[in-house]
């Protein structure tokens, strides 16, 4: 009960002075929306760039062509063979026909130059178009394939994909810690205002002391403040991540310049972010509170 | 069945300064006794009192309050102390924005007593204190008497055995500071709280007729039992 009872009171207590020091909760709750705002963004900007590099990445196909004198057996054989493939995820075939009627419908020029070939004439060559799981194992995946029976040569655009590759392990680790970074500078500036709030509080703090409070029950309400100043910091950025972004990506249709950079669909991830961006809110409230009152308990 | 409720043995304080406040004291109050401790400016006896309730630690000696070796606390064990005492000190040390029921209720809500309980006992202290009628106003809208019987009743709204009062009368005028020491004598002689009050205020010594206690550059030189303030020991 009595431990109940107690934090039942730090959270009372935590209300109250939230709005009994309303001038420094102020200052800690804008301290807090403005950089919850910048790792907001910094969260959506950051995803979304992982995400384009992903799509880009499932992009990524390797054509396999067939000998020209490969038969159904074969073509059979060869499939099974690339299932046993670890590193492949769908295997596509195509054969010389329907490759055919592909390039036929796509432009007029080859239509006219391809309609009258015999069956025996076709000189396309029969593919599979492979995607693969991991595209940082493409080349060795590639290489497999190219030794097997029957296949004549693989193609992928080796040189953009490997251009692609190192591009996105800067992007993904510049990202990265672009993040922590900011999430890192949010607490010391949080930590900092919120030390501030409470020097002036000194003297609550000793006589808490001095009435007989425990360390705990003496961090309890304070910790709680934090929390709450926490909360009610991430509001705005909140709001700021559900409309801004809805706004944003339905101002761009989804896509920025071509269908290859992808925005992330809005929901859920806007509410995945807004969690993230709330508990970041709380922890680093908390975390605050807790540093800055320790201070003042002689520990 | 043990009396002392204070005893000092040896007790000698040196500040990180290198200052001795006190040296070589040895002092035992017994339970039910009300004590000044007398003395001019550095003569050590805000030291004591703040020894009493481990603000301070003795260099070297031993202090035992109530059972509890004070010189051996730790720090996050200090609580166990300040709940079987009350302070009372010169500058009220009241919470500005909470109310007078709020001031005194914090002694109890911080070691977790019931909702009702507290209400009857906070009720009960500043009924003591003379000041029932004022339990919605906050600090700054009382005297400077009143807040000091609010600090009082703060402190003994847990009944607590002991109650050390640093200077309790220094901001307050002679007729204000006689209406203090009543309600303490009140205290001490209803509910039987063993009062130890430093002062200088030589007509409070003299009318009260107490124990006093005198110490001079930090050494005791004398204790006598209704005792006067003695200008020629300070």
């Amino acid at each position: 009960m009595k431990p109940f009872r107690m934090f039942g009171r730090s959270i009372r207590d935590a209300f109250r002075s939230v709005f009994r020091n309303f001038s420094l909760s102020l200052a800690s709750i804008s301290c807090i929306t403005i950089t919850l705002i910048i790792v907001a963004i910094a969260l959506l900007a950051s995803l979304n760039v992982d995400n384009f590099a992903k799509v880009i990445k499932e992009d990524v196909t390797i054509v396999v062509f067939v000998d020209r004198d490969v038969d159904d057996d074969g073509i059979k054989k060869i499939e099974a063979n690339l299932k046993r493939i670890e590193n492949i995820s769908t295997i596509d075939y195509k054969s010389k026909a329907e490759l055919r009627k592909e390039m036929q419908a796509s432009s007029s020029i080859l239509d006219a130059t391809m309609k009258d070939w015999s069956e025996e004439e076709n000189p396309l060559k029969a593919t599979f178009q492979v995607k693969v799981k991991e595209i940082e194992q493409i080349e060795d995946t590639a290489t497999t394939i190219e030794k097997m029976d029957g296949v004549d040569s693989v193609n992928y655009g080796k040189t953009m994909v490997n251009r692609f590759l190192s591009a996105f392990k800067v992007i993904e680790k510049g990202t990265i810690i672009a993040v922590i970074l900011l999430v890192l500078v949010t607490v010391f500036l949080i930590v900092n205002t919120i030390k501030l709030t409470i020097f002036s509080r000194k003297r609550e703090i000793s006589i808490m002391r001095l009435v007989g409070a425990g360390n705990f029950s003496i961090k309890m309400p304070f910790v709680v403040e934090g929390m709450i100043l926490g909360i009610i910091g991430s509001i705005i950025p909140i709001l700021i991540v559900i409309y801004g972004y809805y706004a944003f990506y339905q101002h761009f249709d989804g896509q920025i310049y071509s269908p290859l950079i992808r925005l992330i669909v809005p929901e859920p991830f806007i509410y995945w972010i807004s969690l993230t961006v709330l508990a970041i809110g709380i922890v680093v409230g908390m975390l605050g509170s807790y540093q800055a009152v320790r201070k003042y308990l002689k520990i | 069945m043990d009396l002392e409720l204070i005893r000092m043995k040896d007790v000698m304080m040196q500040y990180k300064n290198g200052v001795t406040a006190i040296y070589n004291l040895n002092l035992k109050i017994k339970k039910g006794d009300f004590v000044f401790i007398i003395g001019g400016t550095g003569s050590g006896k805000s030291t004591l009192i703040k020894m009493l309730y481990r603000e301070e630690r003795p260099t070297k000696g031993e202090i035992i309050v109530g059972g509890l070796n004070v010189a051996r606390l730790r720090n996050s064990k200090v609580y166990k102390l300040r709940r079987k005492l009350g302070i009372v000190f010169q500058d009220y040390r009241l919470l500005p924005k909470s109310t007078v029921y709020e001031n005194v209720a914090f002694a109890l809500e911080v070691i977790g007593t019931k909702r009702d309980e507290i209400n009857k006992k906070v009720l009960k202290a500043l009924e003591l204190v003379g000041l029932k009628g004022k339990i919605r106003n906050y600090p700054d809208q009382l005297s400077g008497g009143e807040q000091q019987r609010v600090a009082i009743a703060r402190a003994i709204v847990n009944q607590p055995k002991l109650l050390l009062c640093d200077e309790p009368t220094g901001n307050l005028d002679p007729e204000k500071s006689m209406e203090i020491m009543k309600v303490l004598e009140d205290i001490n002689n209803t509910l039987g709280t063993t009062i130890v009050m430093a002062t200088h205020d030589k007509d409070i010594v003299n009318k009260m007729k107490k124990r006093v206690v005198t110490l001079k550059e930090g050494r005791l030189v004398s204790d006598e039992e209704k005792g006067k303030y003695k200008n020629e020991a300070i």
